[in-house]
């Protein structure tokens, strides 16, 4: 049997990793990839912790999340379109116009 | 006629200068206005002042009348009760009248004399305020609307002596008469507040300062004695606070003719006049007054001898004469002192717009060796300058002689032999130094001679009614002996003054004695000065060219300590002190500010970085508070 440990630290591994992609990384895409493999990890960890107390409230939640990032992976799609149409490009680091003028 | 009229003697000049000041911005934001409106505003309003003082005049001298009027109540705090109020008394009218009457031919001469410049009705507008001014002092009926115009005369003249304020030496002449004159005001204002407080604060007109003034202990009113008279040294040019005057000279000669003969200079003596049960009840002030009066008035004698330029020789021997007024005035001789104002007011005047004449004639060259070596020919004024001369060197029967005799005897019955000697002596030297002055501009030989001879009607006109002025006036306060009435000494009795009583004698040996005295003057003048040669001018050198170095030692003692003590603050405790404080608290918090928006970099991965930091630290928090 695997033991609930490991299960945990898979799932902030993933949560990690996601976290980092997200900061580290310019691209969109990347970073959108990123944000699913950290709400996976949340989810691994409620999964596990389910099966650990035999309660199926966060199973409820995780199957929510995904729903959720469903939804949002349409949302996201087509925001990273109109980013793509609007700079031609798919760089963060261009898209700064919430910045104060001179500084 | 109602006493109403009382307040337009002074409303009238201020409407002039309203008048004039809104046509002159007209004249130059518009279209050209003509100078003869100026000029119609100008001398017409002095004239309606005149006027109406000299109704007010005639009816006081049948009716025995004194004019009050209340104009408004200005200031009502608890016990100082200050009234805008006037007081046409026999002083103030008699005062009123000369000021008027000179300073409207003075007026009418600034036409001719002010011709073509292009602040012809700036001109005429200060010119207006300047008699304004000197009318609210004079009319006043309590110190405080009298340091109203205490006040307007010194900035009348300050704006008049910078008049052409492109040169820099116009502007610091007026900045020294207003400075000097404010340190004088300082005293005066204080002079009134002691006297406020002497009385036991009564109500501050003069009418109920001299039915309280036996409350007030001596010392006090001393004190305050000194301190209004401090005033009077500064408006009266005085030692030690005269070195304005001549540096005054910087105006154009209308406002040298009317800061001399009619207005400001003359407050001063006024001033103690007006305060004369004062000033009889403290008789060293006096002494100490008359003192300085003597003093100023050799002090300025000696340095008038070695002048150069026309119009300083005029402004220190008007320095002299207001010593003289200072001694009559000191020792108690009131009416005597303002009759020497009367007379001065006519001669000075004259000469000052005589001096004009001759300095316009030769485009404004005011070297009097310069003066003759390209002599114009000016038979009018050449004329009136003499009359002018002789008047203020006291030869009879010119009006100059009988108050400056009046003011000799009086010294000498008084026992101030001193005084008497210095005064003397300084007749000597008045004769000696006008004498001079007119030798060289007008007798001395010289080679060129420049034909100039159109001057201007307005110029002559007022010339010649002063030169009869000149000559006349004494007759107005005839001594006893020659069958006189002392018309001002009667007509001044309200101010209890002390009168000559000597025998008839020694009267007769005093007046030969200054005569011979101002005589021999004439005479060394005359033996120096007749066939100068003045190719070879005299040159302002020596401790008396130099004017006893006063004003390089007031430069040393005061002006320039004071500026090492400006420099010192501004460039160290406003600059490094104040300012450091102040900026770095403004600048530091944009550079703080500038710091912290380095955050706000509209860097979307920067935001998710700081949230994760934040989240992290949220969790560590509460691992170890809750140790989890």
């Amino acid at each position: 049997m695997i033991s609930l440990t490991s299960y945990a630290f898979v799932s902030m591994m993933l949560f990690s990793i996601g976290a980092i992609g997200v900061i580290s990384r310019r691209n969109v895409f990347v970073i959108y990839m990123s944000i699913e493999m950290m709400l996976n990890g949340i989810n691994l960890f409620l999964v596990t912790f389910a099966r650990y107390h035999f309660n199926m409230d966060p199973q409820i939640v995780t199957v929510m999340v995904i729903a959720i990032a469903a939804a949002e992976a349409a949302i996201f799609l087509s925001v990273i379109i109109l980013l793509y149409r609007s700079r031609k490009s798919l760089d963060t680091d261009i898209f700064n116009t919430l910045k104060q003028g001179d500084n | 006629m109602n006493t109403n009229l009382l307040v337009w003697i002074i409303l009238a000049p201020l409407l002039g200068a309203i008048l004039n000041a809104g046509f002159y911005f007209y004249h130059i934001k518009k279209e050209k206005v003509s100078d003869l409106v100026f000029s119609i505003i100008g001398t017409g309003t002095p004239l309606i002042s005149f006027l109406i003082t000299l109704s007010l005049f005639l009816k006081m001298n049948s009716e025995g009348i004194i004019y009050k009027q209340q104009i408004f109540t200005w200031l009502n705090i608890d016990k100082l009760n200050i009234e805008m109020a006037l007081l046409g008394d026999n002083l103030s009218i008699f005062m009123s009248m000369f000021v008027t009457f000179v300073g409207w031919l003075i007026h009418i001469y600034a036409i001719g004399y002010m011709k073509g410049d292009n602040g012809f009705g700036k001109f005429f507008a200060y010119f207006n305020l300047f008699l304004a001014s000197m009318l609210i002092l004079v009319l006043a009926d309590n110190p405080i609307i009298l340091f109203i115009g205490w006040e307007g005369v010194g900035v009348c003249s300050y704006l008049l002596i910078k008049f052409y304020y492109g040169s820099a030496a116009n502007v610091m002449a007026a900045n020294k008469a207003f400075i000097v004159n404010r340190i004088g005001d300082f005293g005066f204002l204080l002079g009134v507040v002691t006297l406020f407080f002497a009385l036991g604060e009564v109500d501050l007109s003069f009418g109920s300062i001299e039915a309280n003034i036996s409350n007030a202990s001596n010392e006090l009113l001393i004190l305050s004695g000194f301190l209004l008279f401090v005033g009077a040294m500064g408006k009266s040019a005085q030692i030690p606070l005269y070195v304005w005057l001549p540096d005054a000279m910087a105006g154009p000669t209308p406002i040298s003719a009317l800061i001399h003969a009619a207005t400001m200079v003359t407050a001063g003596v006024y001033m103690v006049a007006r305060f004369h049960f004062l000033y009889s009840g403290i008789e060293e002030i006096g002494i100490f007054i008359a003192y300085i009066g003597a003093f100023s008035a050799l002090f300025a004698a000696i340095i008038a001898t070695r002048q150069t330029d026309i119009k300083k020789i005029l402004a220190y021997s008007t320095m002299s004469q207001l010593g003289y007024m200072f001694i009559a005035v000191g020792l108690g001789f009131y009416s005597s002192g303002l009759f020497h104002v009367f007379t001065h007011a006519f001669f000075k005047a004259m000469l000052f717009m005589g001096a004009g004449g001759v300095i316009i004639a030769l485009h404004h060259e005011q070297n009097i060796f310069k003066i003759a070596q390209h002599r114009a020919n000016l038979p009018i004024i050449g004329a009136t300058f003499l009359v002018g001369v002789i008047a203020i060197s006291g030869i009879p029967p010119f009006s100059g002689f009988f108050s400056k005799d009046a003011i000799l005897a009086a010294a000498f019955q008084e026992g101030q032999y001193l005084i008497w000697a210095i005064a003397m002596f300084t007749a000597f030297l008045t004769a000696f130094y006008m004498f001079r002055m007119y030798f060289i501009v007008f007798v001395a030989p010289t080679k060129h001679t420049v034909s100039y001879t159109y001057t201007s009607k307005t110029i002559t006109i007022p010339l010649l009614i002063l030169a009869i002025g000149a000559i006349a006036a004494g007759f107005l306060n005839l001594p006893a002996i020659f069958g006189g009435n002392h018309f001002v000494d009667t007509w001044l009795g309200q101010l209890h003054s002390k009168h000559i009583h000597m025998s008839h004698t020694t009267e007769f040996v005093l007046m030969a004695l200054s005569i011979i005295v101002a005589a021999t003057g004439i005479m060394a003048a005359y033996s120096k000065y007749a066939k100068f040669d003045v190719t070879k001018p005299e040159l302002e050198t020596g401790l008396i060219g130099k004017k006893f170095y006063i004003d390089e030692l007031y430069d040393t003692i005061f002006v320039q300590p004071l500026k090492a003590i400006s420099t010192v603050i501004d460039k160290v405790i406003d600059d490094k002190i104040i300012d450091a404080f102040i900026m770095n608290s403004s600048t530091g918090f944009v550079n703080i500010g500038k710091k912290v928006a380095m955050i706000q970099n509209a860097n979307v991965r920067f935001y998710a970085a700081f949230m994760l930091i934040g989240m992290m630290c949220v969790f560590i928090y509460l691992y170890i508070t809750l140790g989890l």
